[in-house]
């Protein structure tokens, strides 16, 4: 009990905690805005490996990680692309085109790291670009907080910031109020005039783009290289933070946190000798734990033959 | 009019094959100075010689058990993909009664596989269960469970049965009794003959017994089999534990045939390869037979072309990915099926 404490008033453990759940956070946006109009987006996984792929590649290559960045957001967005278009232009089940996307991603990604570095685990030997940190000079002064929200990623405050810019865009904006009224009834939606088919293609672009991001951080800011299969499930970790969150920005945020928090929990309870399969199990198992809750949640505000 | 569809069918089936094919030799194109003769190696490499003749049939069987495992969940439209996972889980259940049962002849090895579907099947309980009792996503779950296998799995295996004596990390090795017999010179695996028999037997199942009528009754349309008075989540509970045992067996049959060893340290893919199996074969469980083959083909092809030609043999996995996108894809020659069925309607 005694580390659980020490941990919660140690702001270095709350600083390694919005570390962890910055790819989290942007992945739950991209969860979120791919839900919202009745798109479940499986390939998210896929879309933040690819993104990290590239993002790691070009940034080593330009030897400038911005451009990385891009790139890698532009290669999650095609990805997008493909799975709009072979699902909404083609017919094709979201949740198979999803896994195969995965898949894709999976394979893409090693042969090309084989092909550009003749190793098929890391890309640690072209020498990356991180992507800077920033200090912000009022930040740093404040005494616990400072710690704890100073001397991030420039893409943690990004994730930050565009937890609200997605807040803000799905409740308030036209074009978010007509995505999620594709999502609650595309017939009604139809009858208004609403295009289904544009409001999907946009919906998982946008997710598409903020998959991008979260992939880019694994690779050009959490670690500094690409690892094969480097997101390892934090795609679908994401999908379950959203569940929980339902449909606001702001509780996916805090269900990204609470991943975020086990995870860095995790690496305290490793530095007890505790082995690191049974604590990298822990956001797995919270996972499961979590889709019941949510669950059981939707099966009382539901009838059950609806729910069937 | 069957027949002009199903011919219809097979020409975008082809179609797909060689479209992945086409874009396999691009990706070939960029990544070596020689690409037709990589392209030879992938092509022609599993029938070139006896051996690896052997080592494209062996590559089916665990293919085989996967795609049929998920051709069963698929048919009742349940997204269960944690055949990976209880594959895995399943080789470990065979690992732990090998080298703890006593060695007793056959009845040691009948209970290894026993134990390998048993275990299997455990792993599959979790994702049926948190559906059927909470209406749980068994996508998320299933994938979920993937994960805890694999770090259960090693955990144990790496803390508790490694063979120190051994090179690299692995188990002890199981007794003689709890082997799989390989025939020929080659060691063709026996397990082939089981996975055909299974097939066979999954196959008359799902289309002459009642409770295959109720799987696929429910694929075909959920709302309409509880209104007629099937007990959905009972069939769908127990389609995931009969797929989750599939998978199991095929853990344990790969490895008391192949390895006799606990061999693997990451997941050897053959539940991911499952669901495109499962795919190709449209969800038919006697399909699943030349689809495993297929794509052991394809796996065994890359695998040649890369020991020959220094390729990295994942080129494969993005063959198949574009497979499924284009077989999925239900659009795809839409407009000619539509055309056959306007004009025969026609004529009558």
């Amino acid at each position: 009990m005694n580390i659980v404490v020490s941990n919660i008033v140690d702001p270095a453990f709350w600083y390694s905690v919005l570390r962890v759940s910055t790819p989290l956070l942007f992945a739950v946006m991209a969860a979120l805005l791919s839900s919202i109009t009745g798109t479940i987006n499986i390939a998210i996984e896929g879309m933040m490996l690819m993104s990290a792929f590239w993002g790691t590649i070009i940034g080593a290559f330009t030897r400038n990680p911005w451009i990385g960045l891009m790139v890698g957001i532009f290669s999650s967005t095609i990805l997008a692309l493909i799975l709009a278009f072979v699902h909404l232009r083609l017919n094709a089940n979201l949740v198979i085109a999803g896994v195969a996307i995965n898949l894709l991603s999976s394979g893409f990604t090693v042969f090309m790291l084989f092909l550009l570095t003749g190793e098929k685990g890391t890309s640690a030997s072209l020498g990356s670009q991180p992507i800077p940190r920033l200090d912000v000079p009022l930040l740093r002064d404040i005494p616990f907080v400072g710690k704890m929200l100073n001397n991030h990623n420039a893409l943690t405050y990004l994730a930050i910031i565009s937890i609200f810019v997605v807040d803000y865009f799905i409740r308030k904006t036209p074009l978010g109020v007509r995505m999620r009224a594709v999502g609650e009834n595309p017939n009604a939606a139809v009858s208004v005039g609403i295009s289904v088919s544009k409001m999907r293609y946009l919906s998982l672009i946008l997710s598409g783009i903020f998959a991008g991001f979260a992939g880019a951080f694994l690779s050009m800011g959490y670690v500094s290289w690409f690892a094969r299969d480097m997101t390892s499930g934090r795609g679908f970790i994401a999908l379950a933070a959203q569940a929980l969150g339902g449909k606001s920005a702001i509780f996916g945020a805090f269900g990204a946190l609470l991943f975020g928090i086990a995870e860095a929990f995790g690496f305290t309870l490793q530095s007890l000798r505790i082995p690191s399969e049974i604590t990298n199990m822990i956001p797995f198992i919270l996972t499961l734990i979590v889709l019941v809750i949510y669950a059981r949640l939707r099966i009382k505000s539901h009838s059950r033959i609806q729910e069937l | 009019m069957k027949a002009k569809i199903a011919w219809l069918e097979f020409l975008r089936f082809a179609l797909s094959i060689l479209i992945a094919l086409f874009i396999g030799y691009v990706f070939l194109l960029f990544g070596t100075k020689n690409p037709s003769e990589a392209f030879k190696w992938f092509l022609y490499g599993p029938i070139s010689t006896q051996r690896r003749f052997v080592e494209f049939l062996n590559n089916a069987v665990p293919l085989m058990f996967t795609g049929l495992s998920l051709c069963l969940v698929f048919q009742a439209k349940i997204f269960n993909i944690g055949a990976e996972g209880q594959f895995f889980f399943g080789a470990f259940g065979a690992m732990l009664i090998a080298l703890t049962f006593p060695a007793i002849s056959w009845i040691h090895l009948l209970l290894t596989l026993l134990g390998a579907a048993l275990f299997g099947a455990a792993w599959a309980f979790v994702p049926a269960w948190l559906k059927t009792r909470w209406k749980a996503s068994e996508l998320v779950s299933s994938l979920m469970m993937n994960y805890i296998s694999y770090l259960l799995v090693l955990f144990l295996v790496n803390n508790y049965f490694r063979d120190k004596a051994a090179g690299a990390l692995v188990s002890y090795r199981f007794p003689q009794t709890a082997w799989l017999a390989t025939l020929t010179r080659f060691r063709l695996n026996s397990g082939l003959f089981v996975a055909v028999g299974v097939v066979i037997v999954i196959g008359l199942l799902v289309y002459r017994t009642k409770f295959g009528y109720e799987i696929r009754a429910m694929g075909a349309n959920k709302k309409f089999a509880f209104y007629s008075g099937i007990n959905v989540s009972h069939v769908m509970f127990w389609v995931q534990i009969l797929a989750g045992a599939i998978a199991g067996l095929a853990g344990g049959i790969e490895i008391s045939a192949m390895y006799r060893r606990f061999v693997w340290q990451s997941f050897p893919g053959y539940g991911f390869d499952g669901i495109v199996v499962a795919i190709i074969a449209r969800n038919n469980p006697f399909l699943v037979i030349p689809s495993a083959f297929f794509i052991a083909y394809l796996r065994v092809g890359a695998n040649i072309m890369g020991r020959l030609t220094g390729i990295a043999p994942e080129v494969v996995i993005v063959l198949q990915s574009i497979m499924i996108l284009l077989i999925t894809a239900e659009a795809l020659l839409a407009k000619f099926k539509q055309r056959i069925i306007e004009r025969e309607a026609m004529k009558e």
